[in-house]
């Protein structure tokens, strides 16, 4: 069989951050308490009427400028009418005429290369509710029913797991970043529907396509792998023909998907214009107005830590995953820290301490200039770094300037008269070990900071130490 | 004494003078509408614990009215007519309510429709059929038809109704009442059970120009709960209502109302169309100018095809929420498909379950561009072409319908084809979301006619005036219906 190419496209919903619904004043917010944060609205009861959420249509906007998308000049809604108990109003409010955003394409790197991936549209709807199935009866929860939903659609242009997973990430770290979603996995706020279609190499014609619907964040990877299986196992059996244009779903158990449905059998939704949300214009101030609100973004400050200050891979990759975190390293250069410094601190003592207490760098009482107070007493050789740790604890201990505690008692020997005294003590005493050493036992340099750090209890600078000793031993 | 045959100013004058108080006035509007219930079927519920109220400056306070059963009332049964919702009860008011019952208004009762507002002569609500109070053997027409009668019969001098083709305006012909609906979105829709969200408006019957005006001054509002109403702060109808009509232009339209541009025309119809005319010399005494319009043949014919393609597809919508699961009697069966198709199958009348199918046929793949969208397409252009005639007229003025009410009894009635245009014309009031107004303009064989005006959007304030001098000059105002037979 010829090598098969692999066709993905992705249906990325995301669960929008606002105070109240798209459509309706309740509260949108996960609850445990079922039916908690609703309003008649929610529950489609007689004569309730939706009313746009600007914020929503705001963050909407701003993610389609952020993909390159055009905008439209109007923004407007559809109705997508189907019955489903999840469903109250018996249709869903969203965009299928004239979405926020369509035509657009956004770079993104897999696997250090960049990949450019084709953005179909992306519109705002609303959620259903959700459905609890027990042995005799089902259970509807209506808090989820009308939280705002951006849907993002790519053209088939992926090419295998781990260009998808890539983009979702990437698309993540946009929502986050623009505070439009939290974006969160395990809450579930991200589902997809993936179509995957395998064809030979050479060909130019796209294979039979088959969708798999509602899949979480979690099951991706494994939805995409067990779907290219299961397709090039067919057509390598002579057997492609099974493959049909259908929906399927992902079974976490078994780790396969199952069929749903035939395309034969989809639902027409009967598409036409929500009548009671007017079209207003989506003026060219309030396109400037929100794209003054973007952020500099995950993808450009990767480029910049990288290329303007030679941050290695690994360190520029966790402080880029979160803005915060980026922003408080931008500010600590801002300001003159050494970069690699800065980068140790942040992803070494301060992002474990952020863990254990569990707060975010926002609440961090080190502001990057007390930080700044610390690292430079380093430099200068008043502390050492073990005191630099317990400055850090002391500081944040007791929420006082870390200047506080620099000291003179505690400050390093850096006075080169007085180091240079000691070691000349030392020398005279070591005779033999200098011997040694001139003659190539170079771990004795070692023995004999040791001795100078022993004198001074730790204090004398070890740069200055080392630099004395090597001019008086090396010879 | 029969206050509830009075104008609201004359009982509102009543009322300040201490010659009567609200708590009688809601008994006497009460006893008047179990006698009319019992005679005409008008309403769906009559609220014998409504409460005088507080008297105060507002035209409207102390007085008793009556809502057509689409307006959600908080408390009160609200079941749109229909079996769907037979037993609901809604927690919350209509906003049109919420501004009455600021303004001290006293709602008595709910009044029949047809199912959701859907239907020609007031007999598909699930209560039965309302009688006309000139003939019982006739339609009110629908389907604000309990409301009509209602103020016909003199139970309450005024009553809500909605309009989605003409359903404010017909039945007001029919009863030889006034019947207003302003333009699109002045009155909040929410809390109204909807049928076809871009025709639906709210609006008003009453015996007079002035009450309408005061009513729907009470009405009016931007709302946040509905998108497409309008801060209509600046509009003042009543006061606005001056008699002064002099120089204003009208004009009518050649197609619909020349005699000659019917074949074997019908007594009745002749006897329509020349009051008519005999009517528009009275008004010209006024000082209005009234020219002849014509309008191309193919727009007028399609007015009514534009009509039901677009109110039944957004009907089948709108009513998608009819499942019995969260409101309504919820019905039996295996899985959630079956429950909902048993729900509706069962609880729906024929007529609406017909519009659904019509409005998911048109709305369909295949068939979407042909029916929906070209209907779309048609109906911008009849709402261009009027607001052509609104470019050189303050107002169109038509005769409503074909004659006075038809019989409940449908193979007593003719129908004519070639009749649909004249029958179904006020629906382009809906198309364009105009302001229009039907007032009574005769009697033909005992039994009351009406004339219609409308304006472009916005321009109430003229529509009303304009009416106002003409129903002075004709003198039908605050009639209360005598059975003719």
């Amino acid at each position: 069989m010829k090598k098969q190419t692999v066709v993905i496209g992705i249906e990325m919903h995301c669960e929008l951050k606002s105070n109240s619904k798209v459509f309706s004043t309740a509260k949108n917010g996960y609850s445990v308490i079922p039916n908690e944060n609703i309003q008649a609205l929610d529950m489609a009861f007689p004569g309730t009427m939706p009313m746009v959420n600007m914020k929503c249509v705001r963050d909407a906007l701003k993610m389609s400028m952020i993909l390159n998308c055009k905008q439209p000049e109007y923004m407007y809604f559809d109705r997508k009418n189907y019955y489903y108990p999840d469903l109250p109003k018996g249709y869903q409010i969203t965009q299928s005429t004239c979405p926020v955003g369509v035509h657009g394409s956004i770079e993104i790197i897999c696997d250090g290369k960049p990949v450019k991936v084709d953005i179909a549209d992306i519109h705002l709807e609303e959620d259903t509710a959700s459905l609890d199935h027990l042995d005799n009866m089902s259970l509807l929860d209506y808090n989820r029913c009308g939280v705002p939903l951006l849907e993002l659609v790519t053209e088939p242009c992926l090419h295998s797991a781990d260009e998808v997973m890539a983009f979702l990430e990437h698309i993540r770290s946009i929502y986050q970043y623009c505070d439009i979603s939290d974006a969160d996995t395990k809450k579930g706020q991200i589902r997809c529907d993936i179509n995957v279609s395998i064809m030979d190499e050479d060909s130019k014609e796209l294979g039979t396509k088959v969708e798999v619907k509602g899949v979480d964040f979690s099951g991706v990877r494994g939805t995409i792998e067990a779907e290219i299986k299961r397709q090039i196992a067919l057509k390598e059996a002579g057997r492609y023909d099974e493959v049909e244009q259908e929906t399927r779903r992902w079974d976490e158990e078994t780790q396969s998907t199952i069929r749903m449905r035939s395309k034969v059998d989809a639902i027409d939704y009967k598409y036409f214009i929500e009548p009671n949300i007017p079209k207003f214009r989506i003026t060219k101030r309030l396109l400037d107005d929100i794209r003054q609100e973007i952020p500099v973004l995950a993808y450009e400050r990767r480029q910049k830590y990288l290329n303007e200050y030679h941050l290695d891979e690994e360190n520029t990759n966790i402080i880029i995953k979160d803005i915060k975190m980026a922003n408080y390293f931008e500010e600590c250069i801002k300001i003159g820290l050494d970069v690699k410094t800065t980068a140790n601190w942040l992803n070494g003592i301060i992002t474990s301490y952020l863990y254990r207490e569990d707060i975010t760098i926002n609440d961090f009482y080190l502001k990057p200039e007390y930080l700044k107070q610390i690292i430079d007493a380093m430099n200068e050789g008043a502390i050492s770094s073990k005191q630099a740790k317990e400055i850090f604890s002391k500081s944040l201990e007791e929420r006082k300037e870390p200047k506080n505690y620099i000291s003179n008692d505690n400050k390093q020997v850096s006075d080169e008269k007085v180091i240079e005294d000691i070691i000349d003590n030392i020398l005279s005493q070591n005779e033999d070990n200098i011997r040694a050493y001139q003659n190539g036992k170079t771990n004795m340099f070692d023995f004999f900071v040791g001795q100078v750090m022993k004198e001074t209890k730790g204090k004398a600078n070890p740069i200055i130490t080392k630099e004395l000793l090597h001019k008086k031993i090396d010879k | 004494m029969n206050y509830m045959h009075k104008s609201i100013e004359e009982i509102h004058d009543a009322l300040k003078k201490g010659e009567v108080t609200s708590e009688e006035l809601v008994k006497e509007s009460l006893q008047n509408a179990h006698e009319v219930q019992d005679k005409y079927n008008a309403f769906v519920t009559i609220i014998d614990a409504a409460q005088g109220g507080e008297v105060n400056d507002y035209l409207l306070s102390g007085i008793p009215y009556a809502a057509k059963d689409l307006y959600s009332t908080s408390g009160v049964l609200t079941t749109g007519s229909s079996n769907t919702l037979r037993d609901y009860v809604p927690f919350f008011d209509a906003t049109a309510i919420v501004n009455l019952h600021k303004n001290g208004a006293i709602d008595i009762g709910k009044t029949v429709c047809d199912e959701f507002g859907m239907g020609a002569y007031g007999n598909t609500g699930h209560t039965g059929s309302v009688l006309n109070p000139w003939d019982p053997t006739r339609s009110c027409r629908g389907s604000s038809a309990g409301s009509a009668c209602a103020v016909a019969s003199g139970v309450v001098p005024y009553a809500l109704g909605t309009d989605t083709g003409d359903s404010i305006r017909h039945p007001a012909a029919y009863c030889g009442i006034v019947g207003y609906k302003p333009t699109y979105g002045m009155i909040s829709r929410f809390g109204v059970l909807p049928y076809a969200s871009s025709l639906d408006h709210c609006g008003v019957l009453t015996r007079s120009v002035k009450d309408a005006a005061i009513v729907v001054d009470a009405m009016k509002g931007i709302d946040p709960k509905d998108m497409t109403s309008w801060d209509s702060s600046k509009i003042h109808l009543y006061e606005s209502i001056t008699g002064n009509v002099k120089d204003k232009k009208l004009c009518y339209i050649k197609e619909l109302c020349d005699i000659n541009n019917y074949k074997n025309p019908s007594e009745e119809l002749k006897k329509h169309l020349k009051n008519f005319h005999d009517v528009l010399e009275k008004i010209k005494s006024l000082g209005i100018i009234i020219r002849e319009e014509s309008i191309e043949k193919y727009l007028l014919d399609a007015i009514s095809s534009v009509y039901n393609v677009i109110a039944y597809s957004e009907a089948t919508s709108n009513l998608s929420n009819m499942t019995g699961i969260v409101f309504g009697p919820r019905s039996e069966g295996k899985t959630y498909t079956e429950m909902m198709k048993n729900f509706r199958t069962k609880n729906f009348s024929p007529l609406i379950k017909r519009r659904f199918i019509i409005g998911s046929y048109v709305l369909q793949k295949e068939n979407k561009e042909r029916y929906f969208i070209n209907a779309q397409k048609a109906r911008r252009l009849i709402v261009n072409r009027w607001n052509e005639l609104f470019a050189k007229y303050d107002a169109v003025i038509l005769p409503v319908g074909t004659g006075p009410a038809k019989y409940l009894d449908m193979s007593k009635n003719i129908s004519d084809e070639s009749l649909i245009p004249l029958e179904e014309h006020l629906q382009v009031g809906n198309f364009g979301g105009f302001p229009s107004i039907t007032i009574p303009d005769g009697f033909i064989d005992e039994l009351p006619v009406g004339l219609n005006i409308t304006g472009k959007c916005y321009d109430d304030e003229n529509v009303l005036n304009i009416a106002y001098a003409i129903e002075n000059i004709l003198g039908y105002q605050n009639q209360i219906a005598k059975e003719v037979k």
